[in-house]
């Protein structure tokens, strides 16, 4: 632990930061998000703003766009002391922020996007349409996307929305520019390409400040580390002073030591088949097998169509041909009611939107999907239904001071739980997990692969959708890569590599041709 | 702590303050009796807005309540004056079933054709009234054209209340166990408090507004008899106009128009408090123009509480805070 301290931090007296967050307190009731913290960037440089989920990240992102007002500290702008009581001071100072969850408007042109706020005015104070749109080319043109300024933006996907939010972020003029996850909804070579303009903008002598959880892109593209927990700074310095083990020691506070825990489980009797799955417009022919004690992954990049096979799996969605087999016994999964009596159950990646009812207390939640099992004719036995709910939130200890206690009160951690809670009191033979960790910090992540590990362990079979390798390659017995609606690859044993793994997703050759 | 915060101990506590402050003024206004009458005359309401309560919590809204009272109620009439002697139960039970099936032509296009709620029921209000006028052309059916049997039941007294006011008790207690103790109740707060969960969990949320749009239907259905019996008089406008009172009740009653959270009870105070506001006003001889006015600060009232208690309370981000709240 050489440099980590505040203090130690000498290379923010050397050169003169742009930004400064000095001793900088943030409470709400009942609770102290930030607890005099200190940030500093710098022109030119990458800060990665590292810490564990409710370390308070998301309220220095606010503190600094000018949404929450801290209660004490100052902002130091080129040292000199600023307010920005509104969004818009923060911005008129030059820093603006690349959300988490784009800010962006679905029915709006790309052009009016980049420039809603701010557009160019001429004759009579209406908007300059047509200057609006060659700014909005030319800035699209510096970032070297290929995107019409006319086009609206709901017609665009995942990746050109990042890059019009980026785009708009240049629109302004900006000293600082806030990146909160920018790559969470990114695949591989989007990724690439967000490093690059990163490095653009390094360039063009942009202070960063760059917040995410995944190391590799860390240590890829950040010059410089604070860390925050619970509120609290708990280190600053070089990236080139540092190890990825110093880096998880401070944020977690203990040593986490190994992200994997991957454990030994029998294989058994092959419990699911599926055989020629399609679907009209999203994915075609999906062919595998899974046994008892499996844990399968399905790689590929965003929109290669794998929670959409996911989904006509577990009944969403209408399958235009193929067959599903449980043992040797040939279902027919025309709803997730027909799944979840199959024994197949998905815990959907977005688990706010699809996961719980927050108005309703934990013990309704967990036995909504097996309610017939403490039911007769449509009336419902209490004593049974608390038995079953006690029995799962105990076997996933959570922690709540009582049962009848509304999900919504609850923390995020805890609503996963009961989430999954949910689905494991359906008893289900297979049990679907689309991105089980995305955005979530290293410490839970540690505990859901070892949780998905245990499952196994006891004889279920799990299907894992993921996006990042690390967790295939750590997790998986075997992995299908899916590309563009198609299965492209099986992969196990030595066959699986980071490697083969991104060539197969992305349609690479051995030669390295595009196929 | 959280019974004294709960809606409906706020609710009923607002009720026994109106009803003291009322009886300061006018000690008669808390005679048994006249509790008991404004309990009978609350009744519809009563009845109606549990109706409407389970269509709201599914993220619904049932306009044609009202109007689909009117139309089995005129029904009911035109069959008592056609056939006389046909027992009371049975004009009872055709005034469910055809109540229900109003509702639930609502439900299939809601259900089926992705119709927006809001349109469907609008639709629906109108062709009822219309269907009605069809019927009779506009002509009244008037006291003296009913059977003493059918214009009597609603009235006779029984335990010192009026039939009505016993029929809202029974129908009260009924949906207290539905949204209780059923699989269907758990499955309209389900489709209400997170639609995208409800169906994740097998839940088909399109059938289960088809079935709240039946129940509404059914307890306007039922309404329809009641009501026309009790003022023995049928045409194309009664109760003009009463699904707004019905909504309001749900609102005040603690109902979250976004879906998923509500109770009977707060249902029941939140008619009750109307009713109680109705029935008082020209007692006290305010006028029925300030009536108007009392019921709409009520709504907004109510609905700036909902608004208030279900402010996000911002993120628990220390682990000693978790528990405290």
């Amino acid at each position: 632990m050489r440099n980590l301290s505040p203090e130690g931090d000498s290379a923010a007296q050397d050169a003169q930061p742009v930004l400064t967050l000095d001793k900088i307190t943030k409470t709400f009731p009942g609770v102290k998000a930030l607890d005099g913290v200190d940030l500093h960037l710098f022109a030119g440089q990458v800060t990665a703003l590292i810490g564990e989920n409710g370390a308070g990240k998301s309220t220095v992102v606010k503190t600094l766009t000018g949404i929450y007002q801290p209660n004490g500290g100052q902002i130091l702008l080129h040292g000199k002391p600023v307010r920005f009581v509104t969004p818009q001071d923060a911005a008129d100072a030059g820093v603006t922020a690349i959300h988490q969850e784009t800010v962006l408007f679905d029915e709006l042109s790309v052009a009016e996007n980049v420039f809603i706020g701010h557009a160019p005015k001429g004759r009579f104070g209406l908007i300059d349409t047509a200057a609006m749109h060659s700014r909005t080319a030319d800035i699209l043109g510096t970032i070297g996307a290929k995107i019409s300024p006319s086009v609206k933006l709901k017609d665009l996907g995942i990746a050109s929305r990042h890059l019009v939010a980026i785009a708009r972020a240049l629109s302004v003029e900006a000293q600082v520019v806030i990146m909160d996850e920018p790559t969470a909804a990114l695949s591989q070579t989007e990724i690439e390409e967000l490093y690059e303009l990163v490095d653009t903008l390094k360039a063009k002598g942009k202070a960063i400040l760059f917040i995410s959880h995944k190391f590799d892109e860390i240590f890829r593209i950040a010059d410089r580390f604070t860390v925050f927990r619970d509120g609290q700074l708990v280190g600053a310095g070089q990236m080139a002073d540092v190890t990825e083990a110093d880096l998880v020691k401070m944020m977690v506070g203990r040593a986490v030591d190994q992200l994997f825990p991957k454990r030994h489980a029998e294989i058994g009797d092959k419990v699911l088949t599926v055989a020629g799955y399609s679907h009209p417009t999203e994915f075609e022919d999906i062919n595998f097998t899974l046994r008892r004690g499996e844990i399968l992954g399905f790689y590929g990049l965003v929109g290669a169509g794998r929670s959409e096979f996911m989904q006509s799996l577990i009944g969403i969605t209408k399958p235009s041909k193929g067959a599903v087999r449980i043992g040797d016994d040939v279902r027919v999964i025309r709803s997730p009611a027909d799944a979840i009596k199959a024994g197949i159950v998905y815990v959907p990646e977005d688990r706010g939107k699809q996961g719980a009812i927050l108005d309703m207390p934990i013990f309704q939640n967990v036995t909504l999907p097996s309610l017939h099992k403490t039911s007769k004719d449509g009336f419902i036995r209490l004593a049974e239904e608390f038995a079953l709910a006690r029995e799962y939130t105990q076997r996933l200890d959570l922690r709540a001071a009582s049962l009848d206690t509304n999900v919504g009160a609850l923390s995020g951690g805890n609503q996963q739980k009961v989430v999954i809670a949910k689905w494991l009191a359906t008893k289900p033979r297979v049990i679907i997990l689309d991105e089980p960790t995305k955005g979530i910090d290293i410490g839970s992540k540690a505990a859901v692969h070892d949780f998905m590990s245990e499952l196994a362990a006891q004889g279920l079979s799990v299907i894992m959708v993921s996006s990042e390798i690390p967790e295939i390659m750590g997790m998986s017995d075997r992995v299908i890569v899916m590309r563009d609606g198609r299965m492209v690859a099986e992969l196990e044993g030595d066959a699986l590599s980071p490697e083969t793994l991104v060539r197969h997703a992305v349609g690479i050759n051995e030669q390295g041709d595009a196929a | 702590m959280t019974f004294l915060k709960s809606r409906e101990t706020i609710l009923a506590a607002a009720i026994v303050v109106l009803i003291a402050l009322i009886a300061t003024r006018f000690p008669g206004f808390i005679a048994p009796a006249n509790l008991v009458m404004v309990f009978t005359d609350t009744s519809p309401l009563m009845i109606l807005a549990m109706g409407q309560m389970v269509v709201i919590l599914t993220r619904c809204i049932d306009l044609s309540v009202a109007a689909n009272l009117a139309l089995t109620g005129m029904v009911c009439a035109m069959i008592n004056v056609a056939m006389p002697g046909l027992p009371i139960a049975v004009i009872v039970a055709i005034s469910i079933l055809m109540g229900a099936a109003l509702g639930a032509i609502n439900g299939v296009l809601v259900w089926k054709l992705n119709i927006p709620p809001i349109v469907v029921t609008l639709g629906t209000m109108t062709i009822f009234r219309g269907v009605i006028f069809l019927l009779t052309d506009g002509k009244w059916i008037n006291a003296h054209e009913m059977s003493a049997a059918f214009t009597g039941v609603p009235r006779t007294s029984l335990l010192g209340m009026p039939v009505l006011g016993w029929v809202s008790v029974l129908v009260a207690v009924v949906m207290v166990i539905v949204m209780a103790r059923t699989t269907l109740g758990r499955a309209i707060y389900a489709v209400g408090g997170n639609p995208h969960a409800a169906v994740y969990t097998g839940i088909d949320v399109g059938k289960t507004q088809f079935l709240a749009f039946t129940i509404s239907g059914m307890l306007a259905g039922l309404t329809g008899y009641l009501w026309i019996a009790r003022y023995s008089v049928a045409y194309v406008d009664i109760a003009g106009g009463f699904e707004l009172d019905v909504v309001a009740a749900c609102v005040i009653g603690g109902i979250s128009i976004a879906g998923g959270a509500g109770t009977v009870i707060g249902t029941l105070l939140g008619a009750l408090f109307l009713g109680v506001i109705k029935n008082a006003l020209p007692v006290v001889d305010i006028s029925p123009f300030w009536q108007l006015a009392i019921s709409g600060a009520a709504i907004i009232i109510a609905v700036a509480f909902n608004a208030q208690s279900g402010r996000t309370k911002g993120r628990i981000i220390l682990k000693s805070a978790e528990h405290a709240q």
